[in-house]
């Protein structure tokens, strides 16, 4: 072993990194999301994507939607540190994988390019309900809603065929069935 | 219709509700209007500091020693930026501190404005929580919170940005609200089954220690009666950590000593060897645990904590009650005691050989050191501190380094809230403006900072303050020219490079004090070492004590780098010393 010449302990062995999607209720307030993307690079987590807005005008509720990976230990911090914020009101945490959650995500597609590339652009986005929002003789705005992995996949693929501009939302989420989380 | 007051009356009026007796502060220009208001409000004593990092330590200090919160008063940037180390070293170690900070004008916010910073972004990662106040509707609502959420679950500091505007703008006043005793963010909701469990694995252990923390003493006075009371009751050994000192009693043949990085022999072996471990109310900090792949590896661990995120944060433990310590060791107590866990009288028997096994471990006398009639051992000096001031109600501040290790390992403490050091941080500088906050709250006590003369400089100036408002704090200063802790290392991990840690130049501390109006004293050889700490405790008023020590004494015992607790470097004293310090250097 390498004698570390420090005062402190030489990191441990690293546990396997699982992708969560950490969901945050806060008091929609000012400074409320930099006190939750503060804590996030403070303390060294990652931000794989965030998704934030108001969602209960009345009671002022902001809902903000993280994707994050960690070792099972980092994601409890996360959730634990998260929680004693002051404007926290809840946090959920789901696994990617978990099938009774809905992750979606949404993706503006502007394609450049001839007739022939554009149509060949809306084929290969049928599967993720493609809405037309703009279209010019040479242009096409496609809006998208699918998983993360699928968005990545898509733009990688329409890349040759003219696309210009990737817009994306973050990955959101929602539990299916009649449960609500608590 | 009610009376309007203004922004800075209603501050004060806020102050007064949550009956605050002492603000620690320096005035400037977008704090005006509060100390304009200050004259009006008998009830409110205010100190004047020399430096803003000067009033936040006094006011931990101040709440440290007297359990309530301490207020800090302060202006826009500078005044705001200065005191950002003592609210950060205030949320390491879990003290309330409530810091109310001006700002200039609303309008003028955003706009670089003379002595603007954004206040709320810098203190944001070391508060538990700020605010800026952009309407007067907020502000006594949002400083009734403050006070609330300062002083509530975990302690800590929180900071109130009050923009100058608002502090001229008029509205009525409420009162605070009666607080509902659940909040979401309080955790006191153990269960009795937790309770149940902890006991089954006390009635188990065979090698059991109790490892304590600062969460003692921030859970009151109360907690450390009770913390006897259950330590006599199961008849365990008990060791604590840097913060935790004075909750249990330092001259107790229960407690084994400090643990971790200088702390004891015994209580770092019994920390690895142990079945079960029960840490009340500290947070397996890395200065306690050295390696963590070798931490304590044979034993159930049980963690008693009132914050959620301590748990498993660095040692996954085996059961976790998350309460507030008086509680939770009240409801042990109360179970025990009732005898429904099979726990008999007591399992004394079960864990005589263990109490064997330490008596073996504390003939090493790992605190020992080799002493000197020629020139006086920092340990030797702090020894005989302790037995000179042990028949009075003594408290004691530290800064940081070697001098602080060697209070901690050589004062023996007997109450809580009587030993005030930063430990989290680590924040030289910090020992006297919190003894000045100490002696504010106990104006008849004997109070002392241990210092090193590196760190007292880095606040020398509050001498000042002590001086102004009449404060007889002690400052005793081991003197060895060196930042000892940096040099320690150095030779230990660097080949002996001394780099920059000798202070070539240091004044004249005899005359430094005198300079700011109080008495100096200069020890210079063991002889007259007695006489002059006795002529420093009798001068009634402020005193820099120089006591001159051996520059080259090292702290021991000391886990090195990356070692688990049973890898300790044991002093000189010990007769194997010259194997383990050749294997100590075989480490570094």
């Amino acid at each position: 072993m390498v004698n570390p010449k420090s005062a402190y302990s030489i990191p441990t062995k690293k546990g396997k990194s699982d992708t969560h999607i950490i969901v945050v209720w806060v008091d929609n307030e000012a400074g409320v999301l930099a006190r939750v993307v503060g804590l996030f690079s403070g303390r060294g987590y990652n931000i794989e994507s965030l998704a934030v807005a108001e969602v209960d005008a009345t009671k002022n509720i902001s809902r903000i939607t993280i994707v994050t990976t960690g070792t099972p230990q980092v994601i409890d911090q996360i959730k634990l540190q998260l929680k004693k914020l002051v404007p926290v009101h809840k946090v959920a945490d789901f696994k990617r994988e978990d099938k009774k959650v809905i992750f979606k995500e949404m993706a503006l597609l502007k394609v450049v390019g001839n007739k022939k590339k554009i149509d060949k652009c809306l084929r290969a986005c049928k599967n993720f309900n493609p809405v037309i929002l703009d279209k010019t003789k040479l242009s096409i705005v496609i809006q998208i809603t699918a998983l993360r992995r699928e968005i990545d996949k898509m733009s990688k693929k329409l890349k040759p065929l003219g696309l210009s501009s990737t817009s994306r939302t973050g990955a959101i989420a929602m539990t299916r069935g009649a449960e609500v989380f608590k | 219709m009610s009376k309007l007051y203004t922004g800075a009356e209603i501050v004060f009026k806020c102050l007064e509700d949550q009956n605050v007796d002492f603000i620690f502060g320096y005035p400037g220009g977008a704090v005006l209007p509060i100390y304009d208001e200050l004259k009006n409000h008998s009830s409110i004593k205010h100190i004047l500091v020399r430096h803003e990092q000067g009033a936040g330590h006094a006011a931990e200090g101040y709440a440290r020693s007297s359990g309530k919160p301490g207020v800090v008063l302060v202006t826009s940037g500078p005044g705001a930026t200065n005191v950002v180390t003592a609210l950060t070293d205030a949320y390491m170690d879990s003290v309330p501190l409530v810091c109310i900070s001006g700002q200039v004008p609303t309008h003028l916010i955003g706009t670089d404005a003379f002595q603007e910073c954004d206040t709320t972004g810098i203190t944001r990662p070391c508060t538990k929580h700020n605010w800026l106040v952009k309407d007067i509707k907020d502000l006594s609502k949002t400083l009734h919170e403050a006070f609330r959420v300062a002083t509530t679950g975990r302690p800590g500091p929180v900071l109130v940005d009050i923009p100058k505007d608002i502090q001229f703008a008029k509205i009525n006043y409420s009162k605070p609200k009666k607080e509902k005793k659940s909040n979401g963010k309080m955790n006191n909701k153990f269960s009795q089954s937790e309770i149940s469990q902890l006991i089954n694995l006390i009635a188990q252990a065979k090698k059991p220690v109790i490892y304590t923390g600062g969460g003692v003493i921030n859970s009151g006075p109360k907690a450390s009666d009770t913390l006897r009371e259950f330590v006599r009751l199961v008849g365990f050994p008990i060791t604590s950590t840097l913060q935790g000192l004075g909750a249990f009693p330092g001259d107790d043949n229960q407690f084994i000593g400090m643990l971790g990085m200088h702390g004891t022999y015994e209580a770092n072996n019994a920390m690895h060897d142990c079945d079960l471990l029960i840490n009340i109310g500290a947070r397996f900090d890395d200065r306690i645990t050295g390696k963590i792949d070798e931490f304590s590896p044979r034993s159930k661990k049980i963690h008693i904590d009132i914050d959620p995120s301590s748990i498993n944060k660095i040692i996954k433990v085996d059961l976790a009650i998350v309460g507030d310590v008086n509680e939770v060791l009240k409801a042990i107590i109360k179970k025990i005691n009732d005898k429904k866990n099979g726990l008999k009288q007591s399992n004394k028997q079960n864990i005589s050989k263990w109490w064997e096994q330490i008596q073996k471990w504390r003939t090493k006398n790992s605190l020992g050191f080799i002493n000197s009639d020629k020139t006086i051992k920092p340990q030797h000096a702090v020894k005989r501190l302790y037995e000179l001031t042990k028949n009075q109600d003594t408290f004691i501040t530290t800064e940081v380094g070697q001098h602080q290790m060697w209070a901690a390992q050589h004062y023996k403490f007997n109450k809580p809230n009587r030993w005030m050091t930063s430990g989290g941080l680590g924040t030289m500088g910090y020992g006297l403006p919190a003894a000045v906050g100490v002696q504010i709250a106990h104006p008849d006590k004997l109070v002392i900072d241990i210092a090193g003369e590196a760190s007292v400089l880095m606040t020398m100036q509050e001498m000042s303050t002590a001086v102004q408002y009449n404060l007889p704090i002690k400052i005793f200063v081991l003197n060895n020219q060196y930042m000892g802790m940096v040099r320690q290392w150095q030779e230990l991990l660097h080949e002996k490079n001394y780099s920059e840690s000798y202070s070539e130049a240091l004044p004249d501390f005899v005359k430094l004090a005198e300079a700011y109006g109080c008495k100096g004293i200069k020890a210079n050889n063991p002889n007259e070492l007695d006489i002059k700490i006795k002529e420093m405790i009798d001068h009634n008023g402020p005193v820099i004590f120089d006591c001159q020590v051996d520059p080259n004494e090292n702290c021991f015992p000391m886990i090195p780098s990356g070692k688990p607790h049973n890898q300790m470097i044991l002093g000189p004293s010990d007769k194997k010393e010259n194997k383990i310090t050749g294997k100590g250097k075989a480490l570094v």
